[in-house]
């Protein structure tokens, strides 16, 4: 299924084949022959010593040496044997190359945007913006870059943040609360704000990106290492089989020379996944960052594969943030209409989504629209003091608010609430609503249903953690009997209601000391002591800097449902590796059939000269002896790029639970390996076999 | 191929599986402190035996104090066997436990015999009837058969204690883990064991050794001894040693088509049980059948392809044009090298048997088996002794193939992969990686080293410069590597020109390597395993969930097989195609 979220921006993708970035990784390819680069990669280190032993076999043969180790191979088999171990490397290098190339040319579009700005402080002097420091005040009005990371500390202003977003339409920025965070390099395009600096110089938001994005402080991460391990392990025994390989032949009175061995063992190390295990990981952050995603560290996306629990804030991720009119309910004696015209009309001028949405609502009721100015009402906007908002219409005063601010409005203008009031309102309360009383002067006429709406598709998305093997808490601040409610219209596992800070952090401890996995989202800067706690903290840009700081990733788009692809990436991340050795693997056993026949070719002849009892093995039927080595070779190097784009790309992720999943794998990556090479060689050398004059 | 040939190995499963289903609920309870059957008859003796070893049985011991007091106990085994077999003539007296006054063998074949039983290899240069001593072979060698069967079963143990650890370091106590396996599990079946034999014939006695006058007018020497008690810990204990030069094929040994069943059992019983001890300690039993029938399935292969290639016959006899069907009371087939009594089925399912544990008895000579028939004890072999394998030594070994194949497969499915809900990382990589290749390594270096040199060459017999010359090294390193103790007969370490050892001199170059591979592929396996244990003890378990990768169900049992044979193949496919796999399309019999 297709991931994308509502609100995800994708960046383009850069291809693979921009023509600079093609030029680069070519050149970066060669410039990765260093040994010093090699070293890192115990694979294709070996096949480097390799290349270089048969380079110098070639030399020697060229000023009229013998091969080394014997045998009558000519000069040409040992080049060509030297020029396709050469290429294998910088195959590997060139996979390395065109994943660094991608995240590059981010880089660079990033570094573009990093302009140098002057920062006014707010002491009227000015500063360089990269001299800023934490603690710094600077004054940003309309039209001008922010010079650094901050907080805004004073002020309201709409923010373009397109330069690290891709999201063109602008964004508000305010202090306090939730949204005060601005990022530099963003521009403000309305207003003026003053904020307060919490970077030191050079380490911003966007130098953080760009160092990101261009791979240069990746490190290998735990499970990398792991799998590194297990292919040093493996060509560990290939080098020991090959090794006595020399032996036995001679004690089989057949010599077999350096090249070939050497030969045999680049193709029965694990070359393929050698070669493409850094790229992947690469291909990891930069899919991430296509998805508007900053991990900042290569360890939280392997983590992302691996969450048991997602913790979803109830609001903005499973409801849409605002509750939403659904009912009107009468007191005993008004008619349903009158209550829905008051309602209405107590809300024309409500600008609010709730109020919006009770216009709306009363349209359903026959209720006309009305127009404020027509009337000559006045409106009274809510305020903290009063929880109420309303108009004053022909001396009349027509109010909607809190059920407790109603009643004392009204008992205060001598009237009585009904009994019937309370009633209304503790049910609203049960069923996960909010009551909102609309009064006319000493009045109550009854009640409006406001309802939590929960946003589409969300059953659709927990089933489909659910089969990922993730289970959903939804947490929120409601109480338990509303939360139960929602969670069980929106299909997710398990709620934790009225939670504070503390329960949310203890919640996640508790998950932890099972032994789970946590994700969460977050953007509130008490949500920082539980963002930090989890394994796999996602922190809204639009939130605040103690969130951003939190969390291991921070989502550009700010939507709190890209979890789900996020997991998603880290799934697939471990599913290429673990495919991709297996393949590697698998490809081994034609290289056997294709190889030592080749090698045995006369080895215990019945008659002297005459063909060894080994050529039955020679099921490929391949041209002869030299050929066969050299297809085998070929396969061994073409097989990486013609994988790249897999590797870059990733392995799908499905989720049909892990056996119908390993199933699959084995049987593509697995049984297709042990199949694939079979063809593969036999095509090159057709190829090879004629080109060598038959 | 006969229907009571095939009733007889399918029979052999069935009941196979039923005890050893009932052995592992047993053994559970004994390595978990519970309760059972022989608690009352067996507490007193073991307590009695911590108190003279001095030890507290109840102090748990981390993988490095555990692995600490296996190695002492192991060399100071070594040291007293070496003792032993080097002064069995101390006195120069023919006494009643020396009766024909043997002298001991050279240094050199006594280091390898020391090594080879206290590895529980069993590899043998001498025959038994030849230079052992009564008293060598019963304090000397049958000790070491319980001994080293009791280390490998305890390594096991500590193993599945360290993978179902959930607090702290301690994998057991090494101590009380030796004592509760030789007093709970190996004494109780081999005393039955030994009856069972002694029923039917297997000889147990001091005699001197009788000589028989036979109708054609020669003398006979018929060797004689204290046979039952030895025979018995040899197959349950999988050492394979042989009291006799001929093994299993003596009748004294294994008499009958009976005893011959009987025998294959004890052989199994063990690392059977274990397997099914595993899922029960695992708190899944579902863990234990999904190895079993892993390790099932390769052997029921193996025993196929073993007796349909024996009971097809050579193609010498086809060339021959003599018959190879079942016609009226003859069994048709390969029958060179092989006991009527046992018949082929009953040769190929013991020689099956005793080449994937790591046994080493034989029944029939293995270097006459067929081409095909003949590479089934190579590739079982090569299998690094996975499919049930030795005591203990099968169950850890594949344990670790497990970890490798969760590793591979778990990335698959997406998640870091998890075995039993703990988190395979780095360290537990490399140290099940090392553990894995030590065994296969050894086989390779080895062979090279002995087909490379004049010393090495030495030993090849006269008749086997080809193909056959290689196959005889190959596979006496890889029995040794294995620690199975099997042999292609022709590779020599031990000339002996009269029984009794005088004049008799060892082939050094052999001895030594053979010694020390053994010791290497034996220790070397057994320090990675518990480290590996240690390394899992601490860790945190995740509960599982709709996306982890399941270790017991048939999915998982495929990839482990392609993990076994993949890694089994791609490391021997080479060395075999120069010794059995050229003598089997050339179709000589071996």
């Amino acid at each position: 299924m297709s991931a994308q979220m509502p609100g995800t921006h994708e960046r383009q993708a850069i291809s693979l084949f921009q023509r600079d970035i093609v030029w680069r990784a070519l050149l970066d390819s060669v410039k990765k022959l260093d040994p010093r680069v090699q070293i890192h990669n115990p694979v294709m280190f070996v096949v480097e010593i390799g290349s270089v032993i048969t380079t110098v076999t070639w030399l020697i043969q060229v000023v009229g040496g013998r091969p080394l180790g014997g045998g009558h191979e000519p000069a040409w088999y040992t080049f060509v044997i030297a020029f396709w171990l050469w290429l294998t490397v910088i195959f590997a290098n060139m996979a390395e190359a065109f994943a660094e190339g991608r995240g590059r040319a981010q880089a660079d579009t990033l570094r573009a945007m990093r302009k140098e700005t002057v920062a006014r402080m707010r002491d009227g002097s000015t500063k360089a913006a990269s001299e800023l420091t934490r603690g710094d005040i600077v004054v940003v009005p309309a039209g001008e870059l922010i010079p650094g990371d901050g907080t805004v500390i004073e002020g309201i202003a709409t923010v373009d943040e397109s330069a690290i977003t891709g999201e063109s339409a602008p964004v508000i920025r305010e202090s306090g609360g939730d949204r005060s965070a601005v990022t530099g390099g963003t521009r403000v395009t309305s207003d003026q704000i003053i904020v307060e600096i919490t970077q030191e110089p050079g380490k911003s938001f966007l130098d953080r990106m760009i160092t990101l994005v261009e791979g240069a402080e990746r490190r290998k991460t735990p499970n990398e290492i792991a799998l590194n391990i297990l292919l040093a392990a493996l060509t560990l025994i290939f080098i020991v089989v090959v090794a006595t390989l020399r032996p036995f032949g001679l004690f089989a009175g057949t010599p077999i020379s350096e090249t070939t061995l050497i030969a045999l063992l680049v193709a029965l190390i694990p070359t393929t996944i050698g070669a493409l295990l850094s790229a992947i990981g690469i291909a990891g952050i930069d899919r991430l960052v296509r998805r508007n995603v900053l991990a900042l560290s290569g360890r939280a996306v392997e983590a992302s594969g691996d969450v048991d629990v997602l913790l979803l804030d109830k609001t903005g991720t499973i409801t849409i943030g605002n509750r939403l009119a659904s009912e009107f309910v009468p007191m005993p004696g008004v008619p349903e209409s009158e209550l829905a015209e008051v309602a209405q009309l107590s809300s024309l001028a409500d600008e609010t989504p709730e109020g919006r949405s009770i216009v709306v609502l009363a349209k359903q009721y026959g209720i006309r629209e009305h127009d404020m100015t027509e009337l000559h009402a006045e409106f009274v906007p809510f305020t903290a003091q009063t929880r109420m908002s309303g108009v004053d219409l022909d001396g009349r005063r027509l109010r909607k608010g809190a059920g407790d601010a109603i009643i004392e409005l009204v008992s205060r203008e001598g009237g009585s609430p009904p009994p019937e009031l309370q009633a209304q309102l503790d049910r609203i309360g049960r069923e996960g609503g909010t009551p909102l009383a609309v009064a006319r002067d000493n009045q109550v006429l009854g009640v409006i249903y406001l309802k939590d709406t929960i946003k589409e598709g969300m059953r659709v998305r927990f089933d489909h953690l659910r089969a990922m093997g993730i289970k959903t808490v939804m947490v929120t601040g409601d109480n338990r009997l509303t939360a139960a409610k929602i969670a069980e219209e929106s299909g997710v596992d398990d709620f934790l209601s009225e939670a504070t800070p503390e329960a949310k952090l203890e919640l996640i401890r508790e998950q932890q000391g099972d032994g789970r996995l946590v994700a969460m989202t977050g953007d509130g800067t008490n949500d920082a002591p539980a963002l930090a706690q989890a394994d796999v903290g996602v922190a809204m840009n639009s939130g605040t800097q103690a969130a951003r700081e939190a969390g291991n990733m921070v989502d550009l788009d700010s939507n709190p449902t890209k979890l789900i692809e996020i997991v998603e990436v880290g799934k697939q991340l471990l599913i290429t590796r673990g495919a991709l050795t297996t393949f590697s693997i698998a490809n081994d056993v034609a290289k056997y059939f294709a190889i030592l026949p080749a090698i045995f070719v006369t080895t215990w002849a019945a008659t002297p000269g005459g063909k060894s009892p080994l050529h039955v093995l020679n099921i490929m039927g391949l041209g002869s002896p030299r050929s066969a080595i050299i297809s085998a070779i070929i396969f061994n190097a073409l097989v990486i790029p013609l994988l790249i784009p897999l590797a870059l790309r990733g392995v799908r992720y499905r989720p049909i639970g892990a056996s119908a999943l390993l199933r699959r794998n084995l049987l593509i990556y697995g049984l297709g390996g042990i199949i694939a090479p079979f063809i593969g060689i036999k095509l090159i050398d057709l190829i090879v076999h004629n080109l060598l004059g038959g | 191929m006969t229907f009571s040939g095939w009733l007889t190995i399918v029979l052999f499963v069935v009941i196979l599986t039923a005890l050893a289903i009932a052995l592992g609920r047993y053994m559970a309870k004994v390595y978990t402190g519970e309760r059972v059957w022989f608690t009352p008859i067996l507490a007193g003796p073991e307590r009695f035996l911590y108190k003279v070893l001095r030890v507290e049985p109840e102090r748990g011991q981390d993988w490095k104090a555990y692995a600490k007091s296996l190695i002492i106990f192991s060399l100071a085994g070594w040291l007293v066997l070496y003792l032993i077999l080097r002064t069995q003539n101390a006195f120069y007296v023919p006494h009643g436990l020396n009766p024909l006054g043997y002298h001991s063998a050279p240094w050199n074949v006594t280091f390898n015999t020391v090594s080879s039983f206290v590895t529980n290899t069993n590899w043998q240069y001498y025959s038994g009837e030849t230079t052992m001593s009564y008293l060598s072979q019963m304090i000397g060698l049958t000790v070491q058969n319980w001994l080293s069967a009791g280390v490998g079963i305890v390594v096991a143990v500590a193993l599945v204690r360290g993978i179902i650890g959930r607090s702290g370091k301690s994998l057991g106590n090494f101590w009380q883990d030796l004592v509760r396996t030789i007093l709970y599990v190996l004494a109780p079946i081999s005393v039955l064991g030994a009856i069972v034999l002694v029923s039917q014939g297997v000889i147990a006695n001091f005699s001197n050794y009788l000589t028989a006058h036979t109708v054609t007018g020669l003398t006979q020497t018929i060797a004689m001894g204290p046979v039952a008690s030895q025979e018995a810990i040899k197959m349950l204990g999988t050492n394979g040693g042989g009291f006799f030069n001929v093994n299993s094929a003596h009748p004294f040994e294994n008499p009958t088509a009976f005893t011959n069943f009987f025998e294959m059992l004890l052989v199994l019983i063990i690392p059977a049980a274990l397997v099914f001890m595993y899922g029960r300690m695992t708190g899944n039993r579902r863990q234990g059948y999904a190895i079993y029938a892993t390790v099932m399935v390769m052997f029921l292969g193996a025993v196929a392809v073993a007796y349909i290639a024996e009971a097809h016959g050579s193609p010498a006899q086809h060339a021959a044009g003599l018959h190879t069907q079942v016609i009226s009371g003859s069994g048709g087939g390969n029958l060179e090298g092989k006991e009527q009594r046992f018949g082929i089925a009953g040769s190929a399912l013991f020689d099956t048997i005793t080449t994937v544990t790591s046994c080493g008895a034989v029944n029939s000579a293995i270097e006459s088996f067929t081409g095909i028939g003949g590479a089934i004890p190579f590739s079982n072999l090569s299998a690094s002794e996975v499919i049930f394998g030795g005591v203990g030594t099968g169950l850890y070994s594949i344990l670790l193939y497990v970890l490798l194949a969760v590793f591979i497969g778990g990335l698959m499915v997406g998640r870091t992969p998890e075995w039993l809900g703990k988190k395979l990382e780095a360290r537990e990589i490399k140290l099940a990686g090392l553990g894995i290749l030590v065994t296969p390594l050894a086989a390779l270096f080895a062979t090279a080293l002995a087909t490379a040199s004049h010393a090495g060459r030495a030993s090849i017999s006269e008749l086997g410069k080809g193909p056959q010359g290689f196959s005889e090294t190959l596979y006496a390193y890889l029995s040794q590597s294995n620690n199975n103790g099997s042999a292609f007969a022709g590779y020599t370490g031990f000339i002996q020109p009269s029984a009794g050892n005088v004049g008799s001199h060892g082939v050094t170059f052999a001895d030594l390597l053979g010694g020390l591979v053994m010791l290497f592929a034996r220790f070397g396996p057994i320090l990675l395993t518990l480290a590996v244990a240690g390394a899992l003890a601490g860790k945190r378990v995740t509960p599982a969930g709709l996306g982890t990768m399941r270790t017991d169900n048939g999915t998982f049992v495929v990839l482990l097989i392609g993990v076994i044979i993949l890694v089994g193949a791609l490391t021997f496919f080479p060395a075999l195609l120069l010794g059995p796999i050229v003598q089997g399309l050339t179709g000589h019999l071996y």
